[in-house]
């Protein structure tokens, strides 16, 4: 068991991150790292939504969709599900945590339209994770979110100062960096633990 | 309602990927065999088109508050339909496009199109668009395919051409130089960061020179202007 989540966590952390080897997440990725606070902040929320949505997602899917049989219904009742919950997030922050509520601004509804939060949900019922799975593979994976995110936007501030081609200003220079960061993740891949 | 500037602008000077810079994460995981480029690029056109239409057919009576919520709803209904069409008739790309499929509900080149075009725009324009800007799409994945299937693994076509018993998508596709020679490292998730840097820097290049070049014709048509009027000046 514990080793089970061990190697889940692992995997979701390290060898698949959820970015460098998966592609999912990669619009806020690119958008949110300019700078390291947003970064950083992008991460958090990241994580807080996509542990709560598998969970609340594995409940809903086993106990409203398996029991009715209306499995063909998942996709469309996990993103619903999620828009509720970013919404509910929100006005939860704008009440008690004013402070971090203004600090991730205009990227706390773009959760909801983060492949990566959909994406965990669909893995999860994709390898039929448990409850206790489910939650530990959406915490990990978004910890895994955020040290992709923090790590390319300590690149991104060198970049700056960079000298390269004018056609690759902007977007290509940071997809190539990008992939040359997913080549040091590729270091991980094949590890095994137990 | 112009057809031929909307063509151009799906495929060219606006395309969804290149230009706009949206929907790229599936554009870089699942290039890796022209069967999977055309039918994720068929899929979106699909969808595309379908939610397009429906959302602008309803753009009047949707109120403004609640929209990206009724687009989504519109968006997760046809990738249901899509997605449970696939698994019925397509099992194989079903298979390896694997959780992309849904994921086009949360692909930002159609909720993009919803929000920029379709909710100002008539059923007739939005159709279109949904048309171009589906084939714009289409030929960045065939490109990105074509390149990291032939330099990566030497073969042209997997999935579509040599197939097992004629079953679509099990081919290894036509090699045309051993794939011990090819450079591994496009087929990895490295190459598709990097192959979609490229071709969006290319295509900044193209753009910009030929803004220069239309920049550069407009003023010689000034000069050539000018000139002729200090002659007719001259002349008088």
């Amino acid at each position: 068991m514990l080793t089970n989540i061990l190697s889940i966590s692992l995997g979701a952390i390290l060898i698949n991150n959820f970015i460098f080897s998966q592609f999912l997440g990669c619009c806020p990725f690119l958008g949110c790292s300019n700078k390291m606070d947003t970064a950083v902040g992008m991460g958090i929320a990241v994580i807080f939504v996509m542990g709560l949505a598998s969970a609340i997602c594995w409940v809903v899917n086993e106990y409203l969709l398996v029991a009715l049989n209306l499995e063909f219904m998942q996709t469309l009742t996990y993103i619903l599900v999620i828009a509720v919950l970013v919404q509910f997030v929100e006005m939860f922050l704008k009440k008690s945590v004013p402070s971090l509520y203004s600090a991730l601004g205009i990227y706390l509804p773009l959760i909801t339209t983060n492949c990566a939060v959909l994406g965990v949900v669909l893995l999860n019922t994709q390898n039929n994770y448990n409850f206790l799975e489910s939650t530990v593979y959406g915490i990990t994976g978004g910890m895994g979110f955020m040290l992709a995110i923090c790590l390319f936007a300590s690149v991104r501030e060198k970049l700056e100062f960079a000298d390269y081609p004018k056609c690759f200003k902007g977007f290509p220079i940071c997809l190539v960096s990008a992939g040359l960061l997913s080549l040091a993740f590729m270091g991980f891949s094949g590890m095994k633990i137990f | 309602m112009n057809i031929g500037k909307q063509f151009k602008e799906g495929l060219v000077t606006n395309n969804p990927v290149l230009v706009q810079q949206i929907g790229m994460c599936a554009t870089m995981a699942i290039t890796t065999s022209l069967f999977n480029g055309i039918g994720m690029g068929l899929s979106v056109l699909i969808i595309l088109t379908c939610c397009n239409v429906v959302i602008s057919a309803i753009r009047k009576i949707i109120p403004n508050e609640i929209r990206l919520a009724i687009f989504v709803v519109v968006i997760a209904g046809f990738v249901t339909i899509v997605d449970l069409l696939l698994q019925a008739f397509v099992p194989a790309l079903s298979a390896s496009l694997g959780v992309f499929i849904p994921l086009i509900v949360v692909n930002c080149i159609i909720i993009g199109r919803a929000e920029a075009f379709c909710q100002h725009e008539p059923v007739g324009a939005s159709f279109f668009d949904g048309i171009f800007q589906g084939l714009g799409y289409t030929c960045v994945l065939i490109i990105m395919c074509l390149f990291r299937e032939f330099f990566g693994k030497g073969s042209f076509g997997g999935g579509l051409i040599n197939t097992v018993n004629g079953v679509i998508g099990t081919g290894n596709g036509v090699q045309i130089f051993p794939a011990k020679y090819g450079a591994l490292i496009l087929t990895l998730p490295v190459g598709g960061f990097m192959c979609l840097g490229t071709l969006i820097a290319v295509m900044q290049y193209a753009l910009r020179k030929s803004a220069e070049k239309k920049e550069l014709k407009e003023r010689e048509e000034k000069a050539a202007a000018a000139a002729a009027d200090t002659a007719k000046e001259v002349a008088e």
